[in-house]
């Protein structure tokens, strides 16, 4: 008698692969040494198939879908890799970058960023799509952070960790469309907000500068996100 | 407890009252006519007729939609008697003409034998224009609540999801997915607890179906929503309107409350086990709610934005529970099936679009509406006999319809049936029902700029190509109405729509790109005209001269 999940196989680019039924495609793939880009998804916290980048073909569905929030299903048969994809995401990339102001040569984040590495990956030279040039702010008001809504992609990555590991909530979203962006407390000055524990966590989570700790000048932002897993870990110990 | 036997009662009550009057004039009191002070209208006419002292001879009743939204305030006395733009003066001539035996007042009559009349199929709209939104006992004269108390007496469950199958209904929200199928999807879904949700936040503009429904039949909807939660075994409803529906939320909470009362809301209905209850929940003015799943989030508390289905809401929708959720004319589709059966409601329409659909006829048309017409009924029939054609000696060109998902059609497709396959068939679709009628005087990109202007407002900012790409095909649009596109331009508007259609998270962002691909289809010859020649054949865009954009 079968009390877990049940198990699915399907194949992922024509490699025949085996899968608890609640995981996801990305899972699967990355299990299987199959990469799928992602910018939005982020190992540890909840996917919420935001940017579209990880959008992979399944057999007999017309629209590609999005592989970090895509459960497996028996005989799938899913493509991760096509001409179709490719342009897509190019054209999410392309997107993303002339949303907000992305000036990589001037960014603390230059050389440990996401949304760059993508960039180089697809071989993102110049953009079809204009410039969008928004005017946004820049908070430093935190004694050890600072958020420039300029180099955010809206990931809500941010977000997700202060939520679901830290549990303190301090972050969320306002507006909607292009105006919608990252705010602390009730759109309130970082540095004033009250439910912030000052952990740092959002800033190692975020793909790109948008989020750093000062002192760091271009090129000196790195990223480090080992204690996610870990602190996964643990709690789901406790759980147990 | 109450039972078929108390609504007889308050029927035959009622029709004792009503039988006492010798004429019945009615006022409409939704929201167009409102507008326009039929409130004040109906004052005078009962001050009239108190002063005349015809107090128990002539009754005077607030109804909801008649209809003909154009000619408003309406007015009918009995049956035949139809007045148009009537003021509160002319109640002193309404009343009088009354108290000299019936006589009808020339210059208020309408004409109530119009096809924009007779060419309706009302079953949704069967007592739009009938009965005192207000007043429960009107609902029950009207054969109101029956189907509910009938249903628990007699049907399982399993029953009642038959008969809607049987019916054919499909869900008038826009997707057309098969009613039936939903509940009973829902029915075998497992769950400690289920939910059913009515989808009133309708938001396409010119739309104004759901809204004239719930200010002039609030009850049948709650009917309607009261029969699906005992089908899939729910016990909790919520009414999700927006809160620019004032009008209907307050008749809304008002006919809760009265249904509360008559025991027809509220614990162990009919004394059988099944409970009930209604809460109205407010819309914050977010089109993107109207998706279910943003919905679902904004019942919850949460910001508005949709999520990746499935799983759908079906099997795990509101606090993670199966969830019933249903568009208004859906579930005010319920009660007649039930009534009549299932077979009655397959007998109308076409072979694949059961029954009938209500649409609010907008735009450059005679007689600009709400209308409630069989499946496959022509367009041409729509717009021609029951919309009265284009004024103004101006000649038809495109229609569009499902709001800002939907797309235009042509003239050319006129005579195309209106039903869920055709009008994908042709790059629309059903939508919500709005319908707006356009003339020579409108200019094709400018329409779709438009819809894209209110794609991209609407946008929540989820998924990238939703929130960035319907910045850049509004911009591209913009281009092309002041005449500084390139041919270019028109290559990146197509792959962007490519790429909006096929990568959003949600039917928003998927179907933004639909007015635009819609009119490049039909229309291509307009593009053309703006991006080569720089100019508006409909005279609507301001092309600048001679601006060359540098850099």
């Amino acid at each position: 008698m079968i009390t877990g999940p049940r198990i699915k196989t399907l194949t992922i680019d024509d490699k025949p692969v085996g899968a608890r039924e609640d995981e996801t495609i990305l899972t699967i793939a990355r299990e299987n040494g199959i990469r799928i880009p992602t910018l939005c998804h982020l190992e540890g916290l909840t996917p919420i198939g935001g940017c579209r980048l990880c959008l992979v073909e399944v057999k007999g569905i017309a629209r590609p879908v999005a592989a970090c929030v895509t459960s497996v299903q028996e005989g799938m048969e899913v493509t991760t890799d096509s001409p179709r994809l490719t342009q897509y995401r190019r054209m999410v990339l392309e997107l993303l970058f002339s949303e907000r102001n992305h000036v990589c040569s001037v960014c603390v984040s230059n050389g440990g960023c996401d949304l760059q590495d993508l960039a180089q990956e697809f071989g993102l030279t110049h953009l079809t799509v204009p410039y969008q040039y928004p005017r946004h702010k820049v908070d430093a008001s935190h004694p050890w952070f600072t958020l420039d809504h300029n180099r955010c992609i809206l990931c809500t990555r941010c977000v997700r960790v202060c939520d679901e590991i830290e549990g303190a909530h301090t972050w969320d979203l306002f507006g909607r469309g292009m105006q919608a962006r990252v705010i602390t407390d009730l759109n309130q000055p970082w540095g004033s907000s009250q439910t912030c524990t000052g952990c740092g966590k959002c800033v190692h989570v975020c793909p790109t500068g948008a989020l750093s700790e000062k002192g760091k000048s271009v090129r000196e932002m790195r990223k480090s996100r080992e204690f996610l897993p870990y602190l996964r870990l643990m709690r789901q110990g406790r759980q147990v | 407890m109450i039972t078929l036997e108390d609504l007889t009662e308050i029927a035959a009550k009622e029709q004792e009252t009503r039988s006492a009057a010798d004429h019945h004039v009615h006022v409409c009191v939704a929201a167009s006519c409102l507008s326009l002070k039929s409130d004040l209208v109906k004052e005078s006419l009962e001050k009239e007729v108190k002063q005349n002292g015809l107090a128990g001879k002539v009754a005077v009743k607030g109804v909801g939609c008649m209809g003909l939204c154009m000619a408003g305030p309406l007015v009918t006395v009995g049956d035949g008697v139809l007045y148009q733009n009537v003021t509160p003066e002319d109640g002193i001539d309404i009343v009088k003409g009354l108290a000299e035996g019936a006589r009808p007042i020339s210059r208020l009559e309408g004409d109530s034998k119009a096809p924009f009349f007779t060419k309706q199929v009302k079953v949704v709209l069967e007592n739009c224009g009938k009965i005192d939104p207000e007043r429960v006992e009107d609902y029950i004269a009207a054969d109101g609540y029956r189907a509910l108390l009938e249903t628990l007496e007699n049907k399982t469950p399993v029953d009642v999801c038959h008969e809607i199958q049987k019916s054919g209904l499909r869900g008038r929200g826009g997707g057309g997915y098969p009613t039936g199928l939903k509940w009973s999807t829902v029915l075998k879904s497992t769950g400690a607890r289920k939910y059913v949700i009515c989808n009133a936040d309708e938001g396409d503009p010119g739309a104004f179906m759901d809204r004239s429904l719930l200010e002039s039949d609030p009850h049948r909807v709650i009917e309607g929503m009261a029969i699906g939660a005992y089908a899939v075994g729910a016990s909790h409803g919520y009414l999700y309107v927006r809160a620019e529906y004032p009008l209907a939320v307050k008749r809304l909470k008002a006919a809760i409350k009265q249904a509360e009362r008559l025991g027809l809301l509220g614990t162990n209905i009919h004394g059988t086990p099944f409970s009930f209850t209604v809460d109205v929940r407010l819309g914050a003015g977010a089109f993107v709610c109207g998706e279910e799943t943003a919905l679902i989030a904004s019942i919850e508390g949460g910001r508005g934005t949709p999520r990746p289905r499935p799983p759908y809401p079906a099997e795990e929708g509101l606090w993670g529970y199966p969830t019933l959720i249903n568009n208004v004319e859906t579930f005010a589709n319920i009660a007649p099936i039930l009534r009549n059966g299932g077979a009655w409601f397959a007998s109308l329409g076409t072979a694949k679009s059961k029954g009938t659909k209500v649409f609010a006829l907008a735009g450059r048309v005679r007689n600009t509406g709400l209308i409630e017409v069989p499946m496959g009924m022509p367009l041409r029939e729509i717009i021609e006999d029951i919309g009265g054609g284009v004024p103004d000696g101006r000649t038809f060109k495109a229609v569009q319809t499902g709001g800002p998902s939907g797309g235009c059609i042509p003239a050319p497709l006129l005579d195309m049936p209106v039903d869920y396959e055709s009008l994908a068939q042709a790059g629309s679709m059903m939508g919500s029902g709005g319908m707006i009628v356009m003339d020579d005087s409108s200019c094709m990109p400018d329409v779709a700029k438009f819809f894209m202007e209110f794609c991209r407002t609407e946008s929540c900012g989820k998924c990238t190509p939703c929130r960035v790409g319907t910045v850049h095909m509004h911009q591209i649009l913009q281009k092309i109405c002041s005449g500084r596109a390139t041919e270019a331009d028109l290559a990146l508007l197509l792959d962007l729509c490519d790429v909006v259609k096929n990568t959003s998270l949600c039917g928003l962002g998927q179907t933004s790109p639909n007015p635009v691909l819609s009119t490049l289809r039909y229309f291509k010859d307009e593009y053309t005209r703006h991006v080569i020649d720089k100019k508006c054949g409909a005279s609507v865009c301001k092309i600048r001269k001679d601006e060359e954009v540098h850099g």
